[in-house]
């Protein structure tokens, strides 16, 4: 299980976090909701150790990782895969270079045994295996996305995913994928999983539980269903353009009779 | 007050970049002595600071070389020295000019390229992937990069100062000079303690224009208007630091060989 507690985090004085809590449950998918600013990946970049908080503790499976070593803290993140915004593929190397790079980097598979990880992977994220030697940037955005996720899957085989806005900047449609994907590594595998997003249909189809963050504050955390029913003002206002759009959506619907016709949050 | 308030900030904010730049150099020297090594990524460097360094430095130490020779063989012309040419040109060129000239030429590229590599990565959140999936940049890019420079930049020198040298054998043709009589001034004061003073210079050199190329880039932030920032400041604090370590470098081998 992941643990947030009583979490301060601050760059050059100005708070990014105050008084962080919340939890991950084991092998369910949290998604952290919130505007833009308002410290969303910042959660993860404290959950992987690339920042340390300035007060609390953060737990993975029960180790607080805030005082590890950085030997100790790499050890940790060979549980983790992480999915970057905007992908964060490696340039210089080709698609199964990038997701085999964690395998090349600690242990020493055979290459042909390297070759058929890399197209599993590739296949499990539905990408065609042949696009091995292509360079990312002769990729489409959803293709760079799924073969980051295909990258952080290929890590040593990770316990906890961290999806940071994989639908940022995509098509609708790529988009959709993308969550589709989530939704279905979320069903097949049971990993424990931690999703940033600001797109709230995104953030419903994907998540077990919501934490929601408004300028660095936890103003949420529970169930899809209670985040759709809670009264707290901010929370109201930031779901009201979704409600909004999935009423006018539904309104459109030419409903088959004997069917319950779709309702938005309410 | 207010004035001298700026001041002390001003210098706390200097010390602070001071700071900063000595962990990172440590932290890069540190990585250096403890495996793993990325020999793949060192010999792409290696490739990129030799190969691709080695035409602009062959035009500039030719076309410099030849400048030097015509400049020195009218004056020593005048004062009937002119078989002194290979003389000034060995002492000229190689413990000063060609160091100084090539390890320009290459800062001025290298540490463009570096810092913009770099650079680019942070902003692309590539450099908090490598930490990510359990790399460390400080081995992965620092290291190969430094390693390389060191090696290349040497190789360059050597290679601008002998095309500098025989570029001043054409000049001195060109003003009746004999080869012989112009290689045979070369020979004789191409010794051991003249090759040493310009020798030592591109290794320091490399160093700094490498550490403190790889140091910006990994500090650089806010998009492309800050990796171009960062770039600026690498080239211009490479140019300068070479001038500063060629004096200081020259000061330091003349106090030790005693000259």
């Amino acid at each position: 299980m992941i643990s947030f507690e009583h979490v301060d985090y601050s760059i050059d004085g100005r708070p990014i976090l105050r008084d962080i809590t919340f939890n991950v449950p084991l092998g369910g998918t949290t998604v952290i909701l919130g505007p833009s600013g308002s410290g969303k990946s910042t959660t993860l970049r404290l959950l992987l150790g690339l920042a340390r908080p300035d007060a609390g503790v953060i737990r993975i499976d029960n180790e607080d990782i805030t005082k590890m070593s950085e030997k100790r803290l790499r050890q940790i993140r060979q549980r983790i895969g992480m999915v970057f915004q905007q992908g964060a593929l490696f340039d210089s190397m080709t698609v199964g270079e990038n997701v085999a790079f964690s395998l090349i980097e600690h242990d020493n598979v055979p290459d042909e045994e390297l070759e058929g990880t890399v197209r599993a992977h590739l296949e499990l994220v539905g990408l065609d295996p042949d696009l091995i030697d292509r360079m990312p940037d002769q990729l489409s955005g959803g293709m760079q996305r799924r073969v980051a996720i295909a990258r952080a899957l290929a890590a040593r085989n990770p316990q906890i995913l961290l999806y940071d806005e994989p639908t940022t900047g995509l098509d609708p449609q790529s988009a959709e994928r993308i969550t589709d994907l989530i939704v279905e590594l979320r069903d097949r595998m049971k990993k424990t999983s931690v999703m940033v997003t600001h797109d709230i249909a995104d953030a419903f189809k994907v998540g077990n539980t919501m934490a929601v963050l408004n300028e660095g504050r936890l103003v949420f955390e529970g169930t899809p269903a209670d985040l759709a029913r809670t009264n707290e003002p901010f929370i109201s206002e930031f779901l009201a353009p979704f409600r909004k759009a999935v009423l006018a959506a539904t309104q459109r619907v030419v409903t088959v009779p004997g069917t319950p016709r779709p309702t938005a949050p309410q | 007050m207010g004035l001298i308030a700026a001041i002390v900030e001003r210098l706390r904010r200097i010390l602070e970049v001071v700071q900063d730049f000595v962990l990172f150099a440590w932290d890069a020297i540190r990585a250096t002595f403890t495996p793993p090594y990325y020999g793949r990524e060192f010999l792409s460097q290696l490739h990129f600071a030799l190969v691709g360094s080695l035409l602009i430095v062959v035009v500039s130490a030719a076309v410099a070389g030849q400048a030097l020779a015509i400049q020195l063989v009218r004056e020593l012309a005048n004062t009937g020295a002119k078989s002194q040419l290979g003389h000034f040109m060995v002492i000229s060129v190689v413990r000063a000019l060609g160091p100084v000239l090539t390890g320009m030429v290459v800062a001025s590229r290298m540490s463009a390229g570096i810092t913009a590599e770099i650079g680019a990565m942070r902003s692309s959140d590539q450099i908090d992937a490598l930490v990510a999936f359990g790399s460390d940049p400080m081995k992965r890019l620092v290291v190969p990069r430094v390693a390389a420079l060191l090696i290349a930049l040497p190789v360059l020198v050597i290679i601008g100062d002998a095309l500098a040298v025989v570029g001043g054998g054409f000049v001195g043709l060109q003003y009746h000079l004999p080869v012989e009589s112009y290689y045979s001034g070369v020979l004789k004061y191409l010794t051991p303690k003249n090759v040493l003073v310009g020798m030592i210079k591109p290794f320091v050199f490399a160093l700094m224009i490498a550490t403190v190329a790889c140091w910006r880039g990994f500090r650089s932030a806010g998009g492309a208007k800050g990796v171009g920032v960062s770039t600026t400041e690498s080239v211009v604090i490479s140019s300068v630091g070479i001038l500063v370590a060629d004096g200081v470098c020259t000061r330091l081998v003349f106090r030790i060989l005693g000259w």
